[in-house]
């Protein structure tokens, strides 16, 4: 029960929080990208807040969102208060360009990998992280494979793969599950328009 | 050309006649050096393998060498990310010949169901294979399948790619026994 923590964020950031969201204890709250870093401080800094335990950063990609395409969530508990919060923000315009926000490593030190792992899945840059490198992909990946518009099928290995005739067999892999890979919310559905956001 | 079989007696002396390729082939196969790259899940039905349970020891298999130099069959265990493909590849070079490859279960046969940027679909894309062994994970015994067919080609000297066969399914009986009873079973009281 952090309702409390979006009053306070409300009271301090005014207009900057965009929309607030409570549901059975569930307490979210949208921020402008420029706010992000000031409401990760005061979420922190604040005694009646006290979130001082850093949960988990992720980005989630709204392909045909016009402004805001990658929406960033950030997840905080506090131990001594025990209550917990999700705050987000929206980068990035359609192309996927200028997905830029403050990093919050500052405040929080666990998120330094999280934020890594955000960059290198889906491109999002974090400004004033200490070593924005990728961290599962190879460096020579190009492009972020979890981006909606990355092919699903594309691949980019490291090592140049056997010919037919340099192995002397077939080394066509036969689909598992059919088209659709057994699922109706698979790539062949969102090629026909589904997901919209 | 009939061939016969004597067996010897403890008070007996004789000799053997035999091909030196038969000979080495038949020294090869009951003295595997194994290589384990272990890279998922499928490593717990690889320890199950070699752990006294199944033991492939049985079969002369059960030396373990952490260096390829020194190792005659590569086990390769589990999904091959892209990330590893050059790893995978500079072990297999190591190796010494004649070397053998066995795929242990699905992922590293053809990639399984990660069908997308991070695996190799099947690690034939990077180096030959001789035996691939299906399953998710695939059971000690069709393991074992595997580890005799490597010791077939071994003995016989066919470097021909096979595959291990999936055996009767468990649980086709299970699925017996909750269908519904037929009309003569109800006639039965």
């Amino acid at each position: 029960m952090s309702r409390i923590a979006l009053e306070t964020l409300q009271a301090k950031l005014g207009a900057k929080v965009v929309e607030t969201h409570s549901h059975v204890g569930d307490d979210t709250a949208v921020v402008t990208p420029d706010a992000w870093h000031a409401a990760a401080l005061i979420l922190r800094d604040d005694p009646t807040l006290d979130f001082d335990l850093f949960v988990d950063l992720c980005a989630v990609d709204y392909p045909k969102r016009e402004n805001g395409r990658f929406e960033v969530v950030l997840h905080m508990y506090s131990t001594t208060k025990r209550h917990r919060i999700r705050l987000k923000t929206r980068v990035g315009d359609e192309e996927g360009n200028g997905a830029e926000v403050d990093s919050v490593v500052d405040v929080w030190m666990g998120a330094n990998w999280f934020e890594r792992e955000t960059f290198d899945m889906m491109g999002v840059v974090f400004r004033g992280h200490p070593d924005l490198r990728r961290i599962l992909m190879y460096p020579e990946f190009e492009g972020h494979p979890l981006r909606k518009d990355y092919p699903a099928q594309r691949t980019q290995p490291l090592v140049a793969y056997r010919t037919e005739e340099e192995a002397g067999m077939i080394l066509d892999k036969i689909a598992p599950f059919g088209g659709d890979e057994g699922m109706a919310f698979g790539r062949k559905w969102y090629e026909k328009g589904g997901g919209a956001s | 050309m009939a061939t016969t079989t004597k067996v010897l007696q403890g008070s007996e002396q004789g000799f053997a006649t035999t091909r030196l390729d038969d000979l080495l082939g038949w020294a090869r196969k009951y003295s595997l050096f194994n290589y384990p790259f272990v890279t998922a899940c499928c490593g717990m039905e690889f320890m199950a393998v070699s752990s006294p349970r199944y033991d492939f020891a049985r079969f002369g298999a059960e030396a373990p060498r952490f260096s390829p130099r020194q190792s005659d069959l590569l086990w390769v265990v589990g999904t091959i990310s892209q990330r590893q493909a050059p790893v995978l590849r500079r072990i297999y070079e190591q190796m010494m010949e004649p070397r053998w490859v066995m795929a242990f279960g699905t992922c590293a046969s053809c990639g399984g169901f990660y069908d997308n940027y991070t695996t190799v679909p099947g690690l034939d894309k990077i180096i030959p294979c001789d035996v691939y062994v299906p399953g998710c994970p695939p059971r000690p015994e069709a393991v074992f399948d595997g580890l005799l067919l490597i010791q077939d080609k071994i003995a016989s000297g066919v470097r021909k790619v096979s595959v291990v066969k999936p055996r009767q399914d468990p649980a086709e009986h299970l699925v017996q026994i909750n269908a519904k009873p037929t009309k003569k079973a109800e006639k039965n009281p």
